[in-house]
């Protein structure tokens, strides 16, 4: 068993072999994944030490301690949360050896092509078609994704295709690695709300993927989706957050600073919100604990949505309180981002980004219904779609 | 940082309560009693503050009690809240008794009384309206004088009385002391008036002393406060969603509905908040934290509205059978609503926390903008 003691040792033994100072920082991080100090939950040979993953802050430390660097989890966070998790989980030796390494280093940017136009909170209805060639046992790919963060800085996409249209949707779909260089991949800014463009349409017209690059098996693609989708809701609530650290520390900020804005309506409106931000804290802070303590609670479920709610409230109270100022807005100029930051720029683009995060990652309506089936134990609606050929579906 | 989960001790003291409440004050009891003479059932409180050592909890052991802390005391009043009995714990085990332990080293006769109370064998409230909030003004009565709205004080023995010259222990049977029962809309929290007429009583602290230990007796039962008003939104959530699965209409469990179960959804996240604001303010009370005032205050200023929600939507849920009498619906919405006016309103907690945050208020003087 590695315990703490002996990941200490194994972090000083690396930064001892690779001085911080005179290893280049990729150098630096690769010596760290073949050390088994990038994931310490991994399995020995792919970046890890089978090592309980309550452990991964003692590495942390230590390495913050030494400056050493890091792999900027911001920039490849699909990469991080949801691919590397599905490979591990599904992958062949191959496919772990060949991906997961420049992955987690960030040599290699992923990206994910899960929605399409007319796939949304029905993902499992997707139409984007993969056709297997005879000849060369090769899959052709055709069709549209949609909301693609990352898609053009990406090398490889995650990708759910639809390969047997005969059959009910969930259990005619499969999951691939998508060579995002393949020429028939093509990469449009999708402009938003915000004037900006942090997410892409993905149109694929005769994409070819090896049989090597299938995760799992022909038509298990929604049961290894399964494994990306949880994965992403565990990644959020791992941190502690500080008092006023989200969406309610610009608007606090605001009010000290600003007395000639307020009013009492604003006053009472900001308290209720304050308060209600720092109890969403405080849950998150008791799920971390549960988590830390080995007894996940079905809490994580709920955060999201807390969040979404609050983020919309806080800074569409923001933008009131600025008065004639909320009636300006800093730059619609259409420009892509490379990291998206809620709380970055001004009160009218934390107010038109913040309208997203009831949508993205699961729908508010989609999450209550989560929460009131898996966690309350409630009847799910009749349906109408489990027994039906996808190719019959209405759409 | 505070500590917001529960330890395998304070699981068992959990289970050891709701069962004896589950045997003691079931529904039907429930209903019978509080609308009898005697809406206190001595021999519940017997079990839960003597036998168990409930209402000790908070007493160190060398003054009587059981050396434990706010956590655990905490979780007895989640399941009270479950429960909504009508037993003083609240009010004599928590608010009487943090208030003599912040006199019991200078005051033998604090101590001694304290000694009673972790035993069980006294039941002492103070004589303040059930409303009075941490951070007001501690609202004083004289030994002659009327205080209205007191919370169970008609299953005490002794009053804790504040007056201008200090606070003063009084018997609720000494002669000069009339403890009237009002019509509570909240039938298992018995209130009183109290009318002093020249009554005799033991001088506890000086005006001084008096002011802070009230202070910190009700800064104590404001922070609890919420772990009832969380059980009881708990109980009310788990009554619907139990309820909403069995109840069939449209040839469907009703509870399958989406407009119904986003309603229970919402109420879970509420509830998950709670619990995490509920174990704040526990915790910090426990461990003396230096933001206690702050923990306690927003706690308050959740809480509140979160078991109002809860039972509201407990009531409707159900239909018809949440509006009747027989149903123990009632009972929780009107607990509930007490408790949202009990030691402050939301409002005046969130008028402590824009104090203890700096977000003030608007200057008087500043008309609104425009």
């Amino acid at each position: 068993m590695t315990d703490a003691t002996e990941l200490r040792r194994r972090t000083q033994e690396l930064l001892r072999a690779h001085p911080v100072a005179t290893t280049e920082p990729t150098d630096f991080l690769k010596a760290r994944f073949d050390a088994g100090l990038a994931w310490v939950h991994y399995p020995v040979g792919l970046g890890g030490l089978d090592a309980p993953r309550s452990l991964q802050p003692v590495v942390d430390a230590e390495l913050e301690a030494a400056d050493a660097p890091g792999n900027d989890p911001r920039k490849i966070g699909i990469g991080l949360g949801m691919a590397a998790p599905t490979v591990l989980g599904y992958g062949t030796d191959e496919q772990k050896q060949r991906f997961l390494r420049p992955l987690w280093v960030g040599e290699e940017v992923w990206c994910q092509l899960f929605s399409e136009p007319g796939a949304g909170s029905d993902l499992a209805a997707l139409a984007t078609r993969a056709v297997r060639d005879e000849d060369s046992g090769d899959w052709i790919v055709n069709g549209q994704k949609v909301w693609t963060s990352s898609a053009h800085l990406a090398r490889w996409a995650i990708l759910i295709a639809r390969t047997d249209p005969d059959v009910p949707k969930h259990r005619g779909i499969t999951y691939f690695i998508c060579d995002m260089t393949d020429p028939g991949v093509e990469v449009r800014p999708l402009r938003q709300i915000t004037g900006e463009a942090e997410f892409n349409e993905v149109f694929l017209t005769d994409v070819r993927i090896p049989d090597a690059h299938r995760l799992g098996a022909v038509g298990d693609g929604w049961k290894v989706a399964q494994t990306t989708l949880n994965n992403e809701r565990v990644a959020i609530g791992g941190a502690r957050i500080p008092r006023e650290g989200g969406m309610i520390g610009p608007i606090a900020q605001t009010w000290r600073e600003r007395p000639e804005l307020r009013t009492h309506d604003l006053h009472q409106r900001l308290l209720t919100l304050w308060v209600e931000a720092e109890v969403a804290r405080l849950t998150g802070e008791r799920l971390r604990q549960q988590l830390v303590a080995g007894h996940p609670g079905p809490e994580g479920a709920g955060m999201k949505l807390t969040f979404a709610r609050l983020n919309q409230e806080i800074s569409g109270l923001e933008v009131e309180l600025l008065g004639d100022e909320g009636l300006l807005y800093s730059d619609w100029t259409m420009r892509r981002p490379d990291l998206v930051d809620f709380t970055g720029r001004d009160a009218g683009y934390r107010y038109l980004r913040s309208k997203g995060n009831s949508i993205e990652g699961g729908t508010s309506e989609v999450l209550l219904n989560i929460v009131a089936e898996r966690v309350l134990g409630l009847p799910s609606e009749p349906r109408n779609d489990k027994d039906v050929a996808w190719k019959d579906l209405a759409r | 940082m505070t500590d917001l989960l529960y330890t395998e001790t304070e699981d068992d003291l959990r289970s050891a309560v709701r069962s004896l409440l589950s045997d003691r004050a079931d529904t039907p009891s429930l209903l019978a009693r509080i609308e009898s003479d005697t809406p206190y059932d001595p021999q519940l409180w017997k079990s839960l503050a003597t036998e168990m050592g409930a209402a000790g909890l908070l007493v160190p052991e060398e003054l009587g009690g059981q050396g434990a802390t706010h956590r655990e005391a905490a979780v007895v009043l989640e399941e009270l809240g479950r429960s909504v009995a009508p037993v003083p714990y609240l009010t004599s085990a928590v608010i009487a008794t943090e208030t003599l332990l912040d006199l019991a080293g200078e005051s033998a006769d604090a101590a001694e009384l304290v000694g009673a109370l972790a035993a069980g064998r006294t039941v002492a409230v103070l004589a303040v309206p059930l409303s009075a909030a941490p951070g007001g003004p501690v609202p004083l009565t004289g030994l002659t004088g009327r205080v209205t709205g007191v919370a169970d004080a008609a299953a005490a023995q002794v009053l804790l009385v504040p007056t201008a010259d200090g606070l003063y222990a009084v018997g609720t049977s000494a002669p000069g002391v009339t403890v009237d029962a009002l019509t509570p809309l909240d039938l298992t929290r018995p209130l009183a008036a109290v009318t002093f007429d020249g009554a005799a009583g033991t001088l506890l602290a000086d005006a001084a002393a008096s002011e802070a230990a009230v202070r910190r007796g009700l800064l104590a039962g404001a922070g609890l406060l919420a772990s009832e008003q969380l059980g009881l939104a708990e109980w009310c959530l788990e009554e619907t969603v139990r309820h909403t699965r069995e109840r069939h209409q449209f040839n469907r469990p009703v509870g399958g509905f989406q407009s119904l179960k986003h309603r229970m959804a919402q109420l879970w996240l509420e509830v998950v908040s709670a619990r995490a604001a509920a174990r704040n303010a526990a915790d910090a009370l426990a461990t003396g934290d230096p933001e206690t005032a702050l923990a306690v205050a927003v706690a308050q200023a959740y809480c509140g509205k979160v078991a109002v929600h809860a039972a509201e939507e407990c009531i409707q849920l159900h239909g018809g059978i949440g509006m009747t009498w027989e149903h123990p619906a009632h009972l929780y919405l009107k607990r509930a609503k007490s408790d949202a006016i009990a030691l402050g309103s939301a409002g005046h907690h969130r008028d402590a926390v824009a104090e203890l945050v700096d977000l003030r208020a608007p200057a008087k003087s500043m008309s609104p903008r425009g």
